[in-house]
C-alpha cells in the first residue's frame, strides 16, 4: 500500500482537486453531497497520507523522487517531478489532519449559506493546492500550486463577495502576495539560468544536490533573498504582511485554513524547503541571506505582537497572533533551526486551527459579532469552547509541559539564544513571548470571563459537528507535544534525519523555567490589567481598554496597525494612483491625439479613394454597361423573328457583294 | 436564232428573282417554298447552261452536280413540306409574319 502510494504521489493532491471539480458541477442545493464529498475526499488523502508517512519512519535519511518530462524545447527538457521526505510527510499529515476538522467544522458553520457547496469546491481547491505545493519536486510546479494556493486564497476570502470589504481585502491579498511572488519567480528564473534545473533532487543533478549548489556560486545570496520575496509575501513577514490581517474578511473556517494549515504555512515550508540555497558557503550557520531572514522575522514577532495588543476584533487578534508567530517560524529558520521553525509550524497548524475555530464558534454562538468588547461572560454558557479555547490559549501562550507550543517555543528559543551573529534577536523574542501570553489572556479575559454584555445574552454553544472538531484539535494540541519535548525530541530528529532515544533528564532545562517565568509574567500582566475589564469601573468610561485609558497615544497607535496601511496608502498606493493618472493623462492627450492624427491621416486617404472609386472606376464601369446595353438594344431589334426580313437582307447583301464585285472588276 | 449562254442565264435569273420575289413577299410557308425551289432551279440551269457552254462538254460534270441537286431539292422540300406541317399543327398558321417567336 505504501510503495503504492509513494509510486503514485500525485493522487494526494489529485484528490481534493477532483472532489473540488465535482462539486462545483453540482447543482447549487444540494448541500449534503458537497460536504459529504469535500470531507471523503478530505478523508481520503489523509489515510493516503498517512500511508506515505509510514515508509518514511522507518528508513533513515528517506527520500522518495519521481521525476518526468513535461516538454521539452530544443535540446532542454523541463522536467517535474513528486517528493517525499520527511519534511513533506509531516506536513502532509498536518495539513489532511487540520484540514479535515476544519471541513468537518465548516459544515456546521456554513451551514446556513446560500453558496454553501461553493464554498467546499474552494476549500477542496485550496486543501489540493496546499497538499500539491508540499510534494512537488520542482521549484516550477511548487510555484504553480504556490499560485494556486494564492487564487483559492483569494476566491475564499471574498467569498461573501457582497461585501465590498471582503472584496477589497480579497483584493489586497492578492496583489500583496503578488508583489512577492513576484521576487519568487524572478528568483526561480536566475535559478534557472545558473543551475539549469528546476528539480530539487535528480540522483546527484538536482539544484539543491551538491552540483547544482556549486553552480550557484555568489549568486546563492540573491537568488535566496528573491524567493524569500515569495515566502515574505506568503508567510505575511513585514513589510508584506498587511493582507493577512484584512483576511479575515473571509468566513472564519477560511481564516483557520489559511492562518493554520495551508497559505501561510507555504512561506516557512519554502524556505525550509530551499534552506541548502541559504545556507550555502555558510560561515558558522550564517550567511548574509539568512541574516535577511532573521532581522524580517524578529521585526515582524514583535511588531505583530505589539499591534495584537490593541485590536477588538477576535479574529483580527488572531491574525496578528499568526503573524507574530510566523516571524518566530522565520527566525528559527534564519538562525540555523530548521527543524525547530518547522515543528513550531506544524504545532502552530494545531492549534492556531483550533483557536480560530473557536473564535468561529463564538462567533456563531453570539450570531454573527465580532467584537470581544461586546462579548463577556460566556465561560458559562459555551463550555466546550471555552475549555479548548483556553487549551489553544495557553499553546499559543506557549505554557510549558503539557502544551505543545511551549516546547517548540522553548525550541526555537535556544537556537536563537545560540546564534553565532548576534543575541539581539534572543531578547526581542523574549519580549515577544511575554507580549503573546499578554494579548491572549486579554482576549480570554474579554470573551470568556467578566460580566455578560448586553449584546452576549442569547449566546449558546455551537452544534455538536463543530464542536468534536475543535476537541480533536484540542487533542491535537495536547499530544503532540510527546513528540516534542527534549527528553524524546522524536519530530526534531525525524526532520534532521537523526535517530531519536529517551532520556528522561534532559526533559528539566534551565530553558524550561525561563519560559514558564515568561509565560506567568505575561498571563500574569494580563489578568491584572484586565480583570476589571468587562465590568464597570468609575474611573473609565465604560468600553474603554485600559492600557488605552493609561495610554491613549499608544493605544491609538496600535490600534491603527501602527500606520502601516495608511503609509502604504500614503506612498506605494498614491504612487501607483498618481502614475495611474498620469498614464490616464498620458492615454487621453498624447496618444489618444497620435492615434487620432494617425487616423485623420488613414481618413483623407480613405476619402480620397472613395472618391477615385466613386467617379473613375465606378463611372466608367457604369458607362461601359450602359454602352452595352444600348448596343444590345440595337442588335435585338434586328432580331424580329420575321424570316422573310432576315431573306430580305440576305438577298441585299449578296446584292450588294455582286455590285461590289462588279465595281472591281 | 441559235440559243447562246447569255439566253440561259438571262432566264436563270429572270426564275432565280421570280424565286426570291415569291420567298420575300408570300406570306404563306407554302409558296415560300416554292420560291426556293424556283431559285434552285434557277442554279440548276445555271450548272447545265455552264456545262453545256465549257470547254470540255462531253464529261458529264454538270449534269451529275444537277441531280446531285434536284435530289438534295426533293429532299429539303420533304423536310420543309413536314416542318410547314408540324408548324400548322402546332400554331393553326403558316402565316411566317405570325412565326416570330424563333428570335433571341
Amino acid at each position: 500500500m505504501s510503495r503504492w502510494i509513494i509510486d503514485h504521489l500525485w493522487l494526494i493532491c489529485a484528490v481534493p482537486f477532483t472532489a473540488s471539480l465535482v462539486i462545483l458541477s453540482l447543482p447549487n442545493g444540494r448541500h449534503k453531497s458537497a460536504a459529504t464529498l469535500a470531507v471523503a475526499g478530505q478523508i481520503a488523502a489523509l489515510v493516503m497520507s498517512f500511508f506515505a508517512f509510514l515508509p518514511t519512519l522507518q528508513t533513515p535519511v528517506f527520500r522518495a523522487v519521481q521525476n518526468f518530462t513535461w516538454f521539452t524545447f530544443g535540446d532542454n527538457a523541463l522536467r517535474l517531478g513528486w517528493l517525499l521526505d520527511p519534511l513533506a510527510a509531516v506536513m502532509l499529515m498536518m495539513i489532511t489532519l487540520v484540514g479535515l476538522c476544519i471541513f468537518v467544522f465548516s459544515t456546521g458553520y456554513m451551514a446556513g449559506d446560500k453558496n454553501f457547496v461553493r464554498f467546499f469546491a474552494y476549500l477542496s481547491f485550496f486543501s489540493g493546492a496546499m497538499l500539491g505545493l508540499v510534494i512537488s519536486n520542482s521549484l516550477l510546479l511548487l510555484f504553480v500550486c504556490w499560485e494556486l494556493v494564492g487564487l483559492a486564497s483569494y476566491l475564499l476570502i471574498g467569498f461573501w463577495i457582497e461585501r465590498p470589504s471582503a472584496a477589497a481585502a480579497a483584493k489586497k491579498a492578492f496583489i500583496t502576495t503578488r508583489i512577492g511572488d513576484m521576487g519568487f519567480f524572478l528568483g526561480l528564473l536566475w535559478l534557472y539560468g545558473r543551475s539549469g534545473t528546476l528539480l530539487f533532487y535528480d540522483s546527484g543533478n538536482g539544484c539543491l544536490e551538491s552540483t547544482g549548489l556549486a553552480m550557484l556560486g555568489a549568486s546563492a545570496t540573491f537568488i535566496a533573498l528573491l524567493i524569500f520575496c515569495g515566502a515574505m509575501g506568503k508567510s505575511g513577514q513585514f513589510p508584506l504582511h498587511v493582507w493577512l490581517p484584512d483576511a479575515m474578511e473571509g468566513p472564519t473556517p477560511v481564516s483557520a485554513l489559511i492562518h493554520a494549515a495551508t497559505m501561510v504555512a507555504a512561506g516557512v515550508f519554502l524556505v525550509a524547503r530551499v534552506y541548502p540555497i541559504f545556507s550555502l558557503d555558510a560561515i558558522e550557520g550564517v550567511t548574509s541571506s539568512l541574516t535577511v531572514v532573521v532581522w524580517i522575522g524578529v521585526t515582524t514577532a514583535l511588531m505583530a505582537a505589539f499591534i495584537a495588543m490593541a485590536q477588538a476584533d477576535i479574529k483580527r487578534i488572531l491574525a496578528y497572533s499568526t503573524v507574530s508567530q510566523l516571524g518566530l517560524m522565520m527566525v528559527s529558520l534564519g538562525v540555523g533551526g530548521v527543524a525547530a521553525g518547522m515543528m513550531h509550524l506544524l504545532a502552530h497548524g494545531f492549534f492556531k486551527a483550533l483557536l480560530f475555530l473557536g473564535a468561529g464558534s463564538v462567533i456563531h454562538g453570539c450570531h454573527g459579532e465580532q467584537d470581544i468588547r461586546k462579548m463577556g461572560g460566556l465561560r458559562g454558557l459555551m463550555p466546550i469552547t471555552f475549555s479548548t479555547y483556553a487549551i489553544g490559549m495557553m499553546a499559543l501562550s506557549g505554557v510549558p509541559l503539557f502544551f505543545s507550543g511551549g516546547w517548540t517555543k522553548e525550541e526555537i528559543l535556544h537556537v536563537t539564544a545560540h546564534w553565532p551573529a548576534s543575541r539581539l534577536p534572543y531578547y526581542f523574542l523574549l519580549i515577544g513571548v511575554v507580549l503573546t501570553a499578554l494579548y491572549m489572556t486579554r482576549q480570554i479575559i474579554y470573551v470568556f470571563f467578566g460580566d455578560r454584555h448586553a449584546d452576549s445574552q442569547h449566546a449558546h454553544e455551537s452544534p455538536r459537528v463543530m464542536t468534536i472538531p475543535l476537541i480533536a484539535l484540542a487533542i491535537c494540541a495536547i499530544l503532540f507535544s510527546v513528540v516534542l519535548t527534549p527528553a524524546w525530541p522524536w519530530l526534531h530528529d525525524y526532520l534532521t534525519d537523526e535517530s531519536a532515544h529517551f532520556e528522561f533528564a534532559r526533559l528539566i532545562q534551565p530553558a524550561l523555567f525561563l519560559s514558564l517565568a515568561l509565560v506567568s509574567v505575561g498571563v500574569a500582566l494580563g489578568i491584572w490589567m484586565y480583570r476589571k475589564a468587562g465590568a464597570q469601573n468609575r474611573q473609565r468610561p465604560p468600553d474603554t481598554d485600559p492600557l488605552e485609558f493609561v495610554q491613549p497615544q499608544l493605544f491609538r497607535f496600535l490600534e491603527s496597525k501602527m500606520w502601516i496601511d495608511e503609509l502604504y496608502a500614503r506612498t506605494v498606493v498614491a504612487f501607483s494612483w498618481m502614475s495611474a493618472r498620469l498614464s490616464d493623462w498620458m492615454d487621453r492627450n498624447f496618444w489618444d491625439r497620435l492615434v487620432r492624427g494617425f487616423g485623420g491621416i488613414g481618413q483623407l486617404f480613405g476619402i480620397f479613394t472613395s472618391d477615385v472609386d466613386e467617379r473613375c472606376i465606378n463611372a466608367g464601369v457604369d458607362e461601359t454597361t450602359i454602352g452595352t446595353r444600348g448596343l444590345g438594344r440595337l442588335m435585338s431589334a434586328a432580331h424580329s423573328g420575321q424570316i422573310q426580313t432576315y431573306l430580305g437582307v440576305i438577298a441585299i447583301g449578296v446584292l450588294a457583294l455582286l455590285l461590289f464585285y462588279a465595281w472591281l472588276a | 436564232m441559235t440559243p447562246t449562254l447569255q439566253v440561259f442565264l438571262i432566264v436563270s435569273a429572270a426564275l432565280f428573282s421570280a424565286g426570291l420575289l415569291a420567298a420575300l413577299s408570300r406570306r404563306h410557308a407554302i409558296f415560300i417554298l416554292i420560291g426556293i425551289e424556283m431559285m434552285l432551279a434557277a442554279a440548276n440551269l445555271n450548272f447545265i447552261a455552264f456545262w453545256r457552254f465549257s470547254p470540255q462538254p462531253p464529261s458529264p460534270t454538270g449534269v451529275m452536280i444537277a441531280i446531285f441537286s434536284i435530289a438534295i431539292a426533293a429532299a429539303e422540300a420533304a423536310v420543309g413540306l413536314a416542318l410547314v406541317i408540324a408548324v400548322y399543327r402546332h400554331y393553326r398558321t403558316t402565316n411566317v409574319d405570325h412565326l416570330n417567336q424563333l428570335k433571341g
